[in-house]
């Protein structure tokens, strides 16, 4: 069989840098160790470069099985934009408290290569296997803090939490396949679409929603979130809470958008109701949170909530709409989690209460903090509107109310990022002395908060390319 | 097959019986008071899984099924008992407090799907499984599945690497 190896060269090239680190890590001398999050981080670079450059270069491999498309072009550029930020804002934390570069950098190369696979995997065999491998490197990293109990502790509950729903996912799919009899995402949609909506079905639908609402932390599946993000390294919290959500939607919209197209009457109700939920439980809980990572982390579980309403409609503008909140997305938590990986490193602490007077110390960790976070509650000037925007929108048709939980929902959480910009803004700093931002990380933090900015205030040109890659998503 | 019992439906009794075997090893699994008791039963349970492949002519699974199921992961388990062991091994797989609620649920799950899958008729002929079934699933491993395969090759590199990295530093510090 001839297969065109030329679409997949971005993956292959994440295969030879994730081995490529991984050997560096054993020849070079221990003192040149750090140079690896440098390398790793151009590389990767390149490798966006490669994806940005073959935009159009689409097709498929082995036989359908594995799809380039638009779609899962733009969700690649997510991805390694992700690892790109998460690497950069994670050089002066793996120096100072996990050592082990090479092992680091190279396992984060191959989730971000399992996130890539998971977009482009047009069955249920080769999506499974690319959320195993970002699953189980992800599990890796969590546990990556030697020594220290908590991130054993996180490590442990997130294997056996990932265990279950992947169990669950796996019977899912399973009875998916029972009632359509391939693996081929879009067959099983032609054979759905025919076909009148069978209990099994149903069954099958409830194991999917559950195995993946757990991957994007979506109440009643989001208990393990908060406890893991508080022990997991800083720099790998954030890149579990875009990378690891955002690879899972995409296939999640595969599944359900494109396979189960015919019956999207059936699970856009479950949808719908699943996304009210966790946008008030997300929030709500948030609010007492004295831990940042885990008030991020149920500000996270909110977020899955909004992202979630993007799928209810199973239309173009969702998918659409899904895409750009998560480019978004991803500035916004990358650039909140580099701050507080950054201050980890000076203080030691997590505690919100500790950042009092950081608009003194340091006014760009402040600032991006700020922006980040206005992102996130979707307060206009700044990119997080736009993307609210255009996710509720696509519900305001028909479930309306969703909309309204929505809107009153992200006046709450208003609150609760205030609270943090309050404390850094009004209180004393205890120690006052200025903080000395390092390069990498000061590149994360203006990069971040300047593309909040520059997309909140003119989004037309993304939204244009990302309509286009929702488009192609359709036409197979 | 024997001939004075034709007209009975052989792979339908095998099926019966195994499934039944299954059921009752899974269950002790849960039930057994010893942990070891439960890996013991969990290798039945395994091995008459295989037995159902063999019926289906999967008989490359089947083999699979034994040698990595009933023979590696069991042998695991055994050791990670070994390494955690307690005084007294008969409370050693003991149900917490939500052994009703978890039952229910567990037994709600069982009777929806029992439903579920009973409503719907399977059709269509599944395609004639090939003699030689090994060489049939290298060639399609090598060509048609070639990137989850290697995909899965990439999947036990970062689980080698990452256990290692884990248990490596834990030794190290021990030394030090």
């Amino acid at each position: 069989m001839q297969m065109d190896f030329s679409v997949i060269i971005p993956e292959i090239a994440m295969v030879s840098l994730g081995v490529l680190v991984l050997i560096l890590g054993l020849i070079l001398p221990k003192k040149s160790l750090p140079r690896l999050g440098w390398f790793t981080s151009f590389s990767l670079i390149g490798i966006l470069a490669l994806v940005v450059l073959n935009w159009n270069n689409v097709g498929t491999v082995s036989g359908g099985l594995y799809l380039i498309d638009q779609f899962s072009q733009f969700f690649k550029v997510i991805f390694l934009t992700a690892a790109i930020l998460v690497v950069f804002g994670s050089m002066a934390y793996v120096d100072k408290h996990l050592g082990g570069q090479a092992e680091y950098y190279s396992i984060l190369v191959f989730s971000t290569l399992g996130m890539m696979v998971m977009a482009s995997a047009n069955d249920f065999i080769t999506m499974y296997l690319g959320l195993e491998l970002m699953t189980i490197s992800f599990i890796v990293l969590v546990c990556f803090r030697r020594n220290d109990s908590e991130s054993l502790e996180a490590g442990m509950k997130y294997v056996l939490l990932a265990g279950i729903s992947s169990a669950v996912l796996l019977y899912g799919l399973s009875l998916i396949y029972g009632i359509a009899g391939t693996v081929l995402v879009v067959e099983v949609g032609m054979i759905l679409a025919v076909q009148q909506s069978l209990p099994l079905l149903l069954v099958g639908v409830v194991m999917l929603v559950a195995g993946l609402g757990f991957k994007i932390a979506a109440v009643p599946f989001h208990m393990w979130a908060p406890d893991v993000y508080q022990g997991a390294p800083t720099p790998i919290t954030s890149f579990l809470a875009v990378g690891s959500k955002m690879a899972s939607f995409a296939i999640l919209i595969r599944i359900f958008v494109l396979g189960m197209f015919g019956v999207s009457l059936s699970w856009g109700i479950l949808m719908a109701i699943l996304a009210g939920v966790t946008i008030i439980i997300g929030n709500l809980v948030a609010i007492p949170q004295t831990n940042i990572k885990r008030l991020m982390a149920y500000s996270g579980i909110a977020q899955a909530g909004y992202i979630l309403v993007g799928m209810v409609t199973a239309s173009q503008a969702g998918v659409k709409a899904i895409m750009f909140y998560g480019f978004i997305y991803i500035f916004a938590v990358v650039g909140v989690f580099t701050a507080i990986s950054y201050y980890y490193n000076l203080t030691g602490s997590d505690e919100i209460k500790d950042y009092a007077g950081l608009s003194q110390r340091s006014p760009l960790m402040a600032a991006t903090m700020v922006v980040s976070m206005l992102t996130m509650a979707g307060i206009p000037p700044f990119a997080g509107f736009v993307g609210k925007f255009y996710l509720f929108m696509t519900v305001v048709e028909n479930y309306l109310w969703l909309a309204i939980i929505g809107l009153i929902m992200s006046m709450v959480s208003v609150y609760y990022y205030l609270m943090v910009v309050l404390v850094m803004y009004r209180d004393r700093p205890q120690d006052s002395s200025p903080i000395v931002v390092s390069l990498p990380v000061r590149m994360t933090l203006i990069f971040t908060m300047l593309v909040s900015v520059v997309l909140g205030v003119y989004p037309g040109p993304l939204s244009e390319i990302i309509n286009k890659a929702a488009l192609s998503f359709f036409m197979h | 097959m024997l001939p004075m019992f034709d007209g009975i439906d052989w792979l339908g009794v095998f099926f019966y019986i195994l499934s039944a075997v299954i059921v009752v090893s899974a269950l002790l699994v849960v039930f057994s008071k010893n942990i070891v008791h439960s890996v013991l039963w969990l290798v039945i349970s395994f091995i008459a899984v295989a037995g159902i492949f063999i019926t289906l002519n999967a008989d490359f699974l089947a083999l699979i099924q034994v040698m990595v199921y009933a023979g590696a992961i069991c042998i695991m388990v055994v050791l990670g008992i070994m390494l955690i062991k307690r005084d007294d091994m008969n409370k050693t797989n003991m149900f917490n407090s939500q052994l009703y609620f978890g039952g229910a649920v567990a037994l709600m799950v069982t009777f929806l799907t029992g439903f579920a899958s009973y409503k719907i008729n399977y059709s269509g002929n599944p395609p004639m499984v090939p003699e030689n079934s090994v060489e049939s699933i290298a060639t399609l491993l090598l060509s048609k599945y070639v990137i989850p395969f290697e995909v899965v090759a990439l999947l036990l590199t970062v689980t080698l690497v990452g256990a290692i990295y884990i248990a490596r530093e834990v030794k190290a510090d021990a030394d030090s």
